[in-house]
């Protein structure tokens, strides 16, 4: 059975504000009876100072999620709205000392109550954005949604890029198997087929001739751009220099918030196509060909 | 967990996931650790006592299910192994035939072995279920085809006790000359066997599920079926599973072997009995809750509830809090927050699936034990629906799933 902390459990065997609130005027419902857990936070808000002066919950689930229901009432009661919305779901995890992998998901339904009690109050409407897929990494909780779509964003073709851009599979490795076959599918789907070796291309490093690796950069390159086309943006190479590679991001994705993590995702790419450490430097572009460099 | 009532003696109804060994099997197998350490397959004294004890052992297995050969039985490390010993040595012996029949609610020993045979290109007939858990023979007798290599059912089911008709269907698969093999775990020990007189080519069977220690299994392989090892190596168990035998378990499980014989009415008499009677107390007591499985046809020690509106995991931690402890088939982890498979398989509804206990029952437990857990049920239940956002009062609120509507889609 699951290694609860003594904090869990209290929770769950005592737990604090359970029970309906008639005269609550925030509510927020997360979950659905078939998916196993459902729970419906009840908030008590004065309207003028936005503080919660009351919460219950009510739910259905597992002994972690009834934890976490009753550990979320406890943590926002006195908190403002504003406040509360601060509760990350790793706050509420960290609150119970703690859950195992297979049930953080428990702690984040919880955050997802609080911003749906919230909308519903200043009555707006709230979307859950969050879709969870089969757990594949235990040793780092990470989801088939969370893995298929890096790959996918990433144009990923090995475990071990999995394992550096999300951790999956850097632990026991009994969940390498599960990751291939996403893989697989993914490749699929653009096309490749997947092979279990690791890409020849890392095993002679140092050894490319100045015209083989710009031709790998420009691989790289060519292969990040349908992603960043489709979100109407798009990449370009201004200049080698050395171990530094100058692009220029263009479109909806200059300036972007992801553009860090996209230049991150790219540059991981170019490390592991050229076998050597390299550094992605974005660039405005003025004109053509006109390139300021950012620092 | 850590935290049973300290003040009671606890409740042990877990008993399809593996048994107390018995003293008497634990008594039996120390020897063996200690000053009878020789290897069965040596050629001095040491291993010749060795040699004899573990086919004294093997005739103690063969008696229990009626085998007609010793040499019918082959020693595994438990279920899991004898299982996918079975299938593989079938795919093996048969390689031009690429398909295997089995059924929706298989244990996960035959059930993700099938699921990777048949990324490896083989063609998997799962037989469905229907809300009782039976099996559909005229469904089955049309995938009876000379492209099938094996057929492998489980006797009775882990989670509800329900019996697969498996002797009728090993005769059909014989007919149309195709192996037959069970997974009989949770049969051996608890309903009398006699393969002497059946139809079966191979059955599975496991230690620690029949009182006996874990780690020790066999598969019982009727003589002149085609076979093809697992494991290869030494010649032990005449070449058909290599390694240095398991000696102490062998040892163990032969004592286990003698004692469920011995116990084989008082099982399904005594034993079924309090099961009944745990059954009656409980969906007396508490409302919205039904026995799954086909009631009139499983396991005498096996009792299945689905609890409506309540979460299983919840059940099993307050069931714990008072030293009971059962199984759960929900299993509540991130994403797969699916009932069990066989739940699913027999379409009980998610209202009720998330919310099923299983009690397995053995000769150890009594009655006043069973009187407990009557008495313990009931308020847990309550105290779990007045949690649940799905409950109100006395009575599931009305259309739960239009009650409780979340603003997002
Ligand atoms: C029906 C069934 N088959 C196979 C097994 C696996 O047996 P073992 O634990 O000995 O590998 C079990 C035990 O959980 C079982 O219930």
């Amino acid at each position: 059975m699951w290694d609860y902390s003594e904090t869990v459990k209290e929770h769950f065997y005592n737990p604090r504000n359970a029970g309906p609130m008639p005269e609550a005027n925030a509510i927020g419902e997360v979950g659905s009876i078939s998916c196993g857990d459902a729970l419906r936070l009840m908030l008590k808000v004065e309207p003028e100072t936005e503080k919660i002066v009351d919460a219950s919950f009510q739910t259905f689930g597992c002994g972690s999620a009834i934890a976490s229901s009753s550990a979320l009432t406890e943590m926002i009661k006195g908190k403002t709205l504003e406040e509360a919305l601060a509760v990350s779901n790793q706050d509420i995890a960290d609150f119970l000392g703690g859950l195992p992998p297979e049930k953080m998901h428990c702690s984040v339904m919880g955050r997802e109550a609080l911003q749906s009690a919230v909308a519903n109050f200043r009555g707006e409407e709230w979307k859950d954005d969050h879709e969870e897929g089969a757990l594949i990494c235990k040793c780092f909780a990470i989801d088939s949604v969370m893995i298929e779509d890096t790959i996918r964003a990433n144009n990923l073709c090995s475990v071990e890029q999995v394992t550096n851009y999300t951790k999956a599979g850097g632990g026991c490795s009994s969940c390498h198997e599960g990751i291939e076959e996403i893989l697989a599918k993914v490749m699929a789907e653009r096309g490749e087929t997947f092979s279990p070796a690791p890409p020849p291309e890392k095993t002679r490093p140092g050894k490319l001739s100045t015209l083989e690796r710009i031709r790998r950069i420009e691989q790289v390159i060519e292969r990040a751009r349908p992603n960043l086309q489709r979100d109407h943006g798009d990449i370009e190479l201004v200049d080698v220099e050395g171990k530094t590679i100058y692009v220029a991001m263009k479109g909806a994705c200059a300036g972007c918030q992801m553009e860090a993590l996209t230049l991150g995702g790219i540059q991981q790419q170019m490390i592991e196509a050229l076998g050597e450490l390299v550094k992605l430097v974005p660039v405005k572009l003025k004109s053509p060909q006109g390139l300021v460099n950012p620092s | 967990m850590s935290t049973p009532n300290s003040l009671l003696k606890p409740i042990y109804l877990d008993n399809n996931a593996t048994t107390r060994c018995a003293p008497e099997a634990v008594a039996a197998m120390l020897p063996y650790f200690t000053e009878q350490f020789g290897n069965p397959s040596s050629m001095h004294s040491f291993g010749a006592k060795v040699g004899h004890e573990v086919k004294a052992a093997r005739a103690a297995l063969q008696k229990l299910i009626g085998a007609e050969y010793d040499s019918e039985i082959v020693y595994t490390a438990g279920g899991t192994e004898a299982d996918n010993t079975a299938i593989l040595s079938a795919l093996k012996a048969s390689p031009d035939r690429k398909e295997i029949i089995t059924s929706a609610v298989e244990h996960h020993a035959v059930l993700h072995l099938c699921d990777q045979l048949e990324k490896d290109g083989y063609t998997i007939h799962r037989l469905k279920v229907d809300g009782r858990g039976r099996i559909d023979l005229d469904e089955y007798r049309k995938l009876l085809t000379d492209k099938v290599a094996i057929v492998s059912v489980m006797w009775a089911n882990n989670e509800t006790g329900t019996f697969f008709p498996v002797e009728e269907m090993a005769r059909m698969a014989r007919d149309a000359n195709i192996l037959f093999h069970t997974d009989a775990v949770q049969v051996v020990g608890k309903v009398p066997i006699n393969m002497a007189e059946s139809a079966i080519d191979m059955l599975s069977l496991s230690g620690h599920k029949l009182h006996g220690p874990k780690g020790i299994g066999a598969l019982y392989l009727r003589r002149g079926s085609r076979f093809r090892p697992l494991l290869r190596g030494g010649g032990q168990e005449r070449g058909r599973r290599a390694g240095t035998e398991n000696v102490p378990g062998i040892i163990g499980l032969g004592v286990a072997a003698r004692l469920a014989l011995e116990h084989m009415s008082f099982e399904n008499t005594h034993v079924r009995a309090l099961r009944d009677k745990l059954q009656a107390g409980i969906l007396a007591a508490v409302p919205n809750a039904f026995a799954t499985g086909d009631l009139d046809n499983r396991l005498p020690n096996t009792l299945n509830i689905a609890f409506e509106y309540v979460e299983g995991e919840a059940i099993l931690m307050l069931l714990n809090k008072q030293g009971i402890a059962a199984s759960s088939g929900s299993a509540c982890t991130s994403g797969s927050l699916e009932p069990s498979h066989v739940m699913r398989a027999m379409g009980i509804p998610y209202t009720a699936a998330h919310g099923t206990i299983r009690f397995s029952l053995s000769r150890e437990n009594t009655e006043e034990e069973i009187d407990r857990v009557i008495a313990a049920v009931p308020p847990i239940i309550a105290q779990l629906r007045k949690l649940s956002p799905y409950w109100d009062g006395d009575g599931p609120v009305a259309d739960p799933e239009k009650a409780f509507a979340p603003t997002y889609a």
